[in-house]
């Protein structure tokens, strides 16, 4: 079949501190929390109150907008806080563990002969649909909509990410189930993409459209897949969904249990012996990033997610709902005598101003976050449309965002991108923009405006 | 690190005043910020605007040097001139010299002293006004201006058309990013229009030439393209063209070096070559349509734009401020094209009108100017056509799905 996908234009960021392909059981952590805001554009309506006690699949809140859309939690145990921010905002729910699990029983699910409408409310009714993003817009997806197909990339192209051939060796089974189930409810296909020089579990599910995808960073995102596969045009919805939460997703429908069990990798140059660890979502982070991580001292940044889009946490934060990875690299608050115009050696530039990362191709770097200069207008062109697979203009989607023209936001292929889209072209920005974030907040404005 | 510490403490006690502007910008000429990503991509590339902006100087260097060394020589050798004795250049025998030196830079350095000090104080003027930071872009126009300028432009001259530039060019767009046209050509074509015996004609690009009008041993300063112009007889071969021991605006003359900084700047990924090759491309046509329109016999000796139609098409390449034009100010990211393909029609105009306005303007033979100012003022156009294309062939797969 020639379904493979062959992206030229993009990236490797090569950084120091890949994780070693040794997996641990992280210290079971004793709370959880499960955040809101991990579900952009979800306004919680709390189902439970402080002091309630929950099983693992017991709802925590859902969606105001669409109360079939709940958000579960992922084990059990007693809720001990929700702390609110401005205006009452709930900033998360806080669980302190059982030292025994106990899982909600949903029982079990013969996807083979499910219904479409069958699988839809089992997924809804065990918050397994928090799984389920669609585009446009990159949010949780509506479920009253039918997408015309659903993406899963299992090739994970970012810097440092976590594996997804070595994570998800053994779930052939889970996976199976889920995107059998998936494919009932789309039109079109499930389209899965799998590394071509990669041996993955998913390349051997049935039911399934295969892509091979090869080429530099953005090539496993799935933005840039469904680009290049079956874009999204103007009242199209397709659905992603990631290729860990399969697992969890095919877990609920083989044994009916809620099981958040992830494994997820320790990476980046701050970590002493970075490596993969089973945990659970909404785990501590402390719990992992200590033993034979970073000093506890280190100025180092903790990320939850990798280090194009993840989220910054602290030491005493949380995993997020999505990530399956947690990044540490030291922090650059530091200034740097003429480090304007000095030879650069050792950080990464895609240009040749006297910065000779062009010259050592495969080394790897230890790059810190210090922005290595301050935030301008947009002035150089170009550059990003070498990092940029996608058959859109960057720069001129971008100025359309900023002076938010919802037509012109629209003709320029807004209902394609998630933000995500545009880590690289943000990581390379000579005006240190925050791309992302520009697309995010256009993203929000047409949900508001146009929905 | 007493330094570092020091200018740390300065900069936390300035912070949200009206000076911290100013000071910062001093302050990060000193030392990368220590200013740290927030969400959104956790590191970035090591490029900013100022290491970008100083890689176009770095480029520059070379031309304003030899600037330097070309004012001193060609005020010598138009003396010498006058006395009946023909110069014959030599690099290291009568070019690079003391004496070429010394009269160059009390000339040619006071240009670019005055560019920097008034163009940076309006936009340090402008930063505290409006509480942004100092941006860089000047840095690169202040270093334009005194190399595409006559030799002898008076120092106030060249104050009030910076002025003019920077706020009327730059600052009222909402300073540099969005600026529709070339600061430095702003300036330049303020000079043109407001002082035009200083700007053009033979009396301006040798220095000297201007002071000694009207004495018997007045000594000449013309350029080629003036003398093409009036039909006259170049007296240079084309070696001195192509490096630059010719008289013209201060920096412009060495094609040799602007081709090595074009070079520089296309290796660096700093100056798009896509610009530069078609702009070349675009002046070589319209160079051919000219020397097929004398070949044909349209144009005859009589006709007063036989002398510069009749010059080979290659000449036109060497000759004037093409090639500075094109390597460095047609590229300016901000005022040209933003699309790939939009800078290749872009550039092809450049070229195109370049020659075209040359010929057909005889009293100003000089025509990258204003070819280039006037592609800046089209290049959004250009761009929309270009991105409609996608946009045509987004609507284009919604049709096919409807239908």
């Amino acid at each position: 079949m020639s379904n493979d996908i062959k992206i030229k234009k993009g990236l490797d960021i090569k950084l120091q501190g890949a994780a070693e392909k040794v997996t641990e059981n992280a210290i079971i952590s004793n709370f959880y929390s499960i955040v809101p805001d991990d579900f952009h554009s979800v306004t919680p309506k709390l189902a439970v109150k402080v002091g309630a006690k929950v099983k693992a699949g017991d709802v925590l809140f859902y969606n105001k907008a669409s109360e079939d859309v709940k958000f579960v939690s992922p084990v059990s145990g007693e809720i001990v806080d929700i702390p609110r921010g401005e205006k009452r905002k709930i900033l998360s729910v806080k669980i302190q563990a059982d030292k025994e699990q106990t899982y909600k029983e949903f029982g079990t699910l013969n996807v083979d002969s499910a219904t479409a409408e069958a699988i839809k409310s089992r997924l809804l009714e065990s918050g397994c649909w928090a799984f389920v993003k669609q585009r446009p817009y990159d949010v949780v997806a509506k479920p009253d909509a039918t997408p015309k197909a659903i993406f899963v990339s299992a090739y994970a192209s970012a810097p440092l990410a976590a594996d997804l051939d070595y994570v998800l060796q053994g779930k052939e089974a889970e996976l199976q189930a889920a995107v059998s189930a998936l494919a009932k409810l789309t039109t079109g296909k499930v389209h899965v993409s799998v590394d071509k020089n990669g041996n993955s579990p998913l390349s051997g599910l049935s039911g399934i459209t295969l892509h091979k995808v090869s080429g530099p960073h953005p090539s496993g995102n799935v933005g840039t897949q469904i680009n290049k596969i079956d874009p999204v045009n103007k009242g199209e919805t397709v659905w992603t969904v990631s290729a860990q939460d399969l697992v969890i997703i095919g877990e609920l429908l083989l044994t009916g249990k809620f099981n958040a069990k992830r494994t997820i990798a320790l990476a980046g140059s701050s970590v002493k012996k970075p490596r993969y660890f089973k945990t659970t979502i909404g785990s501590e982070v402390a719990t992992m990033v200590f033993d034979n991580g970073v000093e506890k001292n280190g100025n180092d940044r903790i990320i939850s997610g990798n280090v194009l889009s993840g989220k910054q946490v602290k030491a005493d934060g949380y995993l997020d709902y999505y990530s399956n990875i947690i990044t540490v690299i030291p922090e650059g608050d530091d200034y740097e005598l003429f480090g304007w115009n000095k030879p650069v050696f050792n950080k990464v530039s895609t240009s040749r101003a006297l910065t000779f990362s062009w010259l050592t191709p495969n080394k790897k770097y230890d790059l810190n976050t210090n922005t290595n200069g301050e935030h301008r207008n947009f002035v150089t062109t170009g550059t990003f449309e070498e990092v940029f697979p996608l058959d859109i203009y960057p720069m001129q989607i971008l100025k359309a965002c900023m002076y938010q023209d919802l037509d012109e936001m629209e003709a320029l292929g807004m209902y394609e991108v998630a933000p995500e889209d545009f880590a690289l072209t943000e990581f390379v920005c000579v005006s240190k923009q925050p791309h992302q974030e520009i697309i995010r907040k256009g993203l929000d404005l047409m949900l508001k405006e146009i929905g | 690190m007493g330094l570092k510490s020091n200018l740390h403490n300065l900069k936390e006690k300035y912070k949200g005043t009206k000076m911290a502007p100013a000071f910062n910008a001093i302050h990060t000429f000193l030392y990368l910020p220590n200013e740290t990503t927030h969400n959104g991509t956790h590191i970035k590339v090591a490029d900013d605007l100022k290491r970008t902006m100083n890689t176009v100087i770095m480029a520059l260097v070379p031309c304003l040097i030899f600037g330097i060394f070309n004012s001193g020589y060609q005020h010598y050798a138009a003396i010498d001139a006058v006395k009946g004795i023909v110069t014959e250049v030599s690099l290291w025998g009568n070019f690079i010299t003391w004496d070429n030196f010394i009269m160059g830079a009390w000339t040619v350095l006071p240009l670019v002293i005055v560019s920097y000090v008034v163009g940076l104080a309006v936009e340090f003027v402008f930063a505290v006004i409006k509480g942004h930071e100092v941006e860089e872009g000047y840095l690169v126009t202040g270093m334009l201006v005194p190399l595409i300028v006559p030799i002898d432009t008076p120092l106030w001259m060249l104050s009030v058309a910076v002025i003019f530039g920077v706020v009327i060019g730059k600052e009222v767009f909402g300073g540099t990013g969005m600026n529709i046209l070339n600061p430095a050509l702003t300036i330049r074509a303020f000079l043109f229009f407001a002082y035009p015996t200083w700007m053009s004609g033979d009396k301006v690009w040798v220095h000297g030439a201007k002071a000694m009008e009207g004495q018997p041993d007045a000594i000449s300063g013309e350029t080629i393209l003036g003398s093409l112009a009036q039909n006259n007889v170049v007296s240079y071969d084309w070696m001195d063209m192509f490096f630059g021991f010719i008289p013209g605006s201060v920096g412009e003359t060495s094609t040799v070096l602007i081709l090595l900084g074009g070079l520089f700047l296309i290796f660096s990924k700093i100056g798009s070559w896509r610009i530069m090759l078609s702009s070349v491309l675009g002046a070589i046509i319209m160079g051919l349509i000219f020397n097929g329109v004398v070949n044909a016999g349209w144009i005859t000796e009589s006709s007063k734009f036989y002398g510069l139609m009749s010059t080979d098409f290659w000449m036109h390449l060497l000759i004037g401020g093409f090639a500075f034009g094109t390597v460095y100010m047609a590229t300016d990211p901000v005022t040209a094209s933003q699309t790939n393909k939009g800078k290749w029609i872009y550039g092809f105009l450049i070229g195109f009108l370049s020659i075209m306005i040359r010929v057909f303007n005889p009293a100003y033979p000089e025509g990258v100017m204003l070819a280039i100012l006037l592609m800046n003022v089209f290049a959004p156009t250009i761009d929309h056509y270009v991105v409609q294309g996608n946009v045509k062939r987004r609507m284009k797969r919604l049709k096919l799905k409807t239908a």
